[in-house]
């Protein structure tokens, strides 16, 4: 289930506590821009300790590690790697060449630790304007690439625009992503939205990004997880279409039909992969369906 | 005839208070409240010993109290909450005789059936007219309601209003009527508005506290319990306040008209019925200034005595009437029981207050508390002291998961239904020792420094010395 | 490990501790005050002693104000001021 994924400041002891309790799909654990130059080595230990120890189940586990131009980058995946995180998130991607630095670095880890390659998946963060062009590149340079995190207020700053609540300035940035990581068949998240007390704003927001192709959204705000679950959770108008259009299917392939129609609406194949996705989500929510 | 008299001096005197009497306090002006450290000083001054103190509840400001114990001022002491500054000194032994803790409804039910006589009650009154008329409605130091000093006012032997607000004979929106006033004073001040009515309590903004209020106003939703006519009280905690606003949030998207709100009233409350929520709400004690305004101008908040609120010895009560209760708790056990007396480490910091009488009458008895605090469990497998009975204790709701009592296995099943983290209390026990480690038992000591009375008049339990 | 110098990690928030260590010629000397002495002091020690242990630090005057920090939170601060004090 990849709805939300929710920031986490990684030198905080009593968040990380309960950071898989928020009810987000995947906590993100910060060691970058929530922690202090002084307190890296801090959180770096305490989010290694956190992983290693609190077996954080609810949740998949992603680790925000420092950027690439900094002295902290490859400590924190020294730290990290070894106690198996589900992604480490890269922040500030521009290039292919750049995600390769960390898919090559993590590689060794792997090989020294005998795990299998690309047991830790990497999430691009980009928040440049060369990232967003670059973003197939980048969704496409390494198997290990299995989601992107579209990054907008790092990115209004580098297009040289104010970053709105309307989002039209990050439009074209979206679109990109959404279409570059689909074309390389990886998962997409939306920037957060950063306003914390303005939930009609926010949900306006996330169906926006699901419109455009989103998987989910990411969120500075553990009170922005259930909407943003919300959103990205199929409707029950959804499940129940689902539902029809694989009875339909069943019964068309009984009599051997090969066309069969819905609501006076062709079934094909596209219809029937977003139906079973659909379903798949469902019973991933905990929705019970009679099949 | 007058009854306005100039000194508290001049009272003690003219009423023959003597060593060995009862004197009886009320706490509606909270942590604010000057009235009882200023009686205890005078009596101290008049040289008098082995005085018996009833207070409703004693707060942090009545530290003065312990002085008065150790020199054998007052040697008794009668309350249903003590405060974490007082009830340091209890525990580590400062009272020869033990404490005696009763709950908000056991208080006026003792005191009425006379286990529990009152020599002389002050009540601290906001406003009051020169025959004791009086209220907490109106004046500087304004209160609200004066719910827990009805049983004083009705049922000691003497009764003294004292009060910063005197206003001519007769005042006509009284709560307490002259028939029971000996005497009226009037001072300075009875209280610092600041401690009084602390503001508006927030709602909690701690991302755990708001995971738990949805999964308890979720539950509400989900026990069949929420429809019209449902009645609710809650504490004023965090969580429990959060609880209250989701809860609001459904009913008014349901469309649910509720009947009364109960109990020590905030904002919160008010809100949800000027929203529509509730027909009305029954008030012992006001918590903010937005309580105190809405009591005082809309007739559909009602001022209660604690007897109507609580008393099992009343013919009936609010809370035999009542739906659902949120309740807090520093530990619960695997069956259920509740401390809500003590710490950890067995310091009195706290007391019942209306836990057990209205976990007691409601139809579902919730319990919202975060699984750990600062490396401690809240679910143990023994209570310190047991405050409200198990079998009393419907639900517990943390943020990693639902704990329903098997004494009610409709509602953990309705609960399931509704996609609720249902789990088994020893579940959520091993959950929290996962997280915190299993801590080793505290030993506490000997002597017994409270006992607890149960609202029917039974002792409950004890509470030990702290080593 | 050599403790080298004066070092500090974590915070006096709950669920936190802070912790200090110094230089010391005689093994190790430990001063804990905990908000969960009655529970867990004893547990506390050991811990300390056995990430001392693994940290190979024989020398240390080490303070701990714990708030209620879990096993792995004081691991991860004993481990921080442990390094911070060694360079």
């Amino acid at each position: 289930m990849r709805r939300s994924i929710l920031f986490m400041p990684g030198n905080n002891p009593g968040m990380l506590l309960n950071a898989d309790i928020l009810g987000a799909d995947g906590i993100i654990l910060d060691l970058e821009d929530a922690v202090s130059p002084k307190e890296k080595d801090a959180a770096r230990i305490l989010v290694r300790n956190a992983i290693k120890y609190l077996g954080y189940r609810k949740s998949e586990v992603i680790v925000r590690i420092n950027s690439l131009d900094t002295e902290f980058w490859t400590k924190d995946l020294d730290e990290i790697v070894p106690f198996k995180p589900d992604f480490i998130m890269v922040p500030k991607i521009s290039t292919a060449a750049d995600i390769l630095v960390a898919d090559e670095y993590i590689t060794k880890l792997e090989e020294k630790l005998g795990f299998e390659k690309n047991t830790v998946k990497l999430m691009p963060l980009v928040e440049t304007a060369l990232g967003v062009e670059n973003a197939y590149a980048i969704a496409s340079a390494t198997p290990r690439v299995r989601a992107m995190l579209l990054g907008g207020e790092d990115l209004t700053a580098d297009l040289r625009c104010k970053r709105t609540k309307e989002g039209n300035e990050i439009f074209y940035s979206r679109s990109r992503i959404v279409v570059a990581c689909r074309a390389a068949g990886i998962d997409c998240y939306d920037t957060p939205f950063t306003d914390v007390n303005d939930a009609e704003g926010l949900i306006k927001d996330a169906e926006f990004a699901k419109s455009l192709g989103f998987t989910g959204k990411s969120s500075i705000s553990p009170r922005h997880v259930a909407d943003i679950n919300a959103v990205f959770s199929p409707t029950q108008a959804d499940i129940d279409y689902a539902i029809e259009v694989m009875a339909i299917i069943k019964e068309a392939k009984e009599k051997g039909l090969g066309v069969v129609a819905l609501r006076g609406k062709m079934i094909d194949a596209p219809i029937v992969n977003r139906a079973v996705q659909v379903l798949e989500a469902a019973k991933a929510m905990g929705v019970k369906i009679d099949e | 005839m007058s009854k306005v008299v100039s000194s508290l001096n001049e009272i003690i005197d003219l009423l023959k208070i003597e060593d060995g009497m009862t004197v009886s306090f009320h706490h509606h002006l909270r942590n604010g409240d000057y009235v009882l450290n200023m009686v205890l000083e005078a009596l101290a001054q008049k040289g008098l010993k082995n005085l018996t103190v009833n207070a409703s509840s004693v707060f942090d400001t009545h530290q003065p109290l312990i002085g008065h114990i150790q020199n054998g001022v007052v040697t008794g002491l009668e309350a249903n909450y003590i405060g974490g500054v007082v009830g340091r000194a209890i525990s580590e032994g400062v009272l020869a005789k033990p404490v005696t803790f009763r709950t908000h409804g056991g208080r006026p039910s003792d005191i009425s059936k006379g286990t529990a006589p009152i020599d002389v009650a002050f009540i601290a009154a906001p406003t009051a007219d020169t025959m004791g008329n009086c209220t907490g409605k109106y004046g500087k130091s304004a209160c609200g309601s004066l719910g827990y000093a009805f049983a004083d006012a009705q049922y000691a032997k003497k009764v003294v209003v004292i009060t910063d607000n005197l206003v001519p004979y007769p005042l006509t929106d009284f709560s307490i009527p002259e028939i029971y006033v000996d005497y009226v004073l009037e001072v300075d001040s009875i209280g610092n508005p600041a401690g009084i009515v602390s503001g508006t309590t927030k709602i909690t903004r701690d991302p755990v506290g708001l995971v738990m209020a949805q999964y308890a106003a979720k539950a509400i939703q989900a026990s069949g319990l929420l429809k019209n006519g449902m009645s609710f009280q809650t504490g004023a905690g965090g969580p429990s306040l959060a609880a209250a606003k989701f809860l609001m949030d459904i009913m008014l998207k349901e469309g649910v008209k509720g009947s009364f709100g109960l109990g020590g009233i905030t904002k919160y409350m008010v809100d949800m019925m000027n929203a529509g929520c509730f027909e009305s709400l029954l008030d012992v004690q006001c918590f903010d200034l937005d309580a105190v305004e809405s009591i005082r101008t809309n007739p559909r908040h009602r001022e209660i005595s604690a007897m109507q609120y609580a008393s099992p010895n009343a013919k009936s009560c609010a809370v035999d009437s009542l739906d659902v209760v949120i309740l807090g708790a520093t530990e619960i056990d695997t069956d259920f029981n509740v401390n809500v007396h003590t710490d950890s480490n067995g310091y009195i910091m706290g007391g019942s207050g209306g836990h057990s009488d209205t976990a007691a009458g409601a139809k579902m008895a919730m319990i919202i508390a975060p699984l750990t605090r600062a490396r401690l469990s809240i679910v143990v497998d023994k209570v310190l002291c047991k405050s409200t009975p198990g079998n009393t204790i419907d639900v517990l709701v943390t943020q990693h998961g639902i704990a329903v009592n098997p004494l009610k296995p409709e509602l953990a099943l309705r609960f399931k239904d509704a996609g609720l983290p249902v789990c088994d209390i020893h579940e959520l026990k091993r959950v929290a020792e996962g997280i915190t480690g299993v801590p080793k038992r505290i030993k506490l000591g000997d002597k017994t420094v409270a006992n607890v009375i149960y609202r029917d008049g039974t002792l409950l339990d004890t509470i030990k010395s702290v080593r | 490990m050599e403790i080298k110098k004066l070092a500090t990690a974590g915070t006096l928030e709950s669920s936190d501790a802070f912790i200090t260590v110094e230089p010391n010629e005689n093994g190790i000397e430990l001063n804990l005050e905990s908000v969960v002495i009655n529970q867990f002091g004893e547990e506390i020690e050991a811990l300390v002693y056995s990430v001392l242990d693994e940290l190979d630090v024989k020398n240390v005057n080490i303070s701990i104000n714990d708030r209620g920090a879990v096993e792995c939170v004081l691991r991860a601060r004993i481990e921080t001021a442990v390094m911070r004090g060694k360079e």
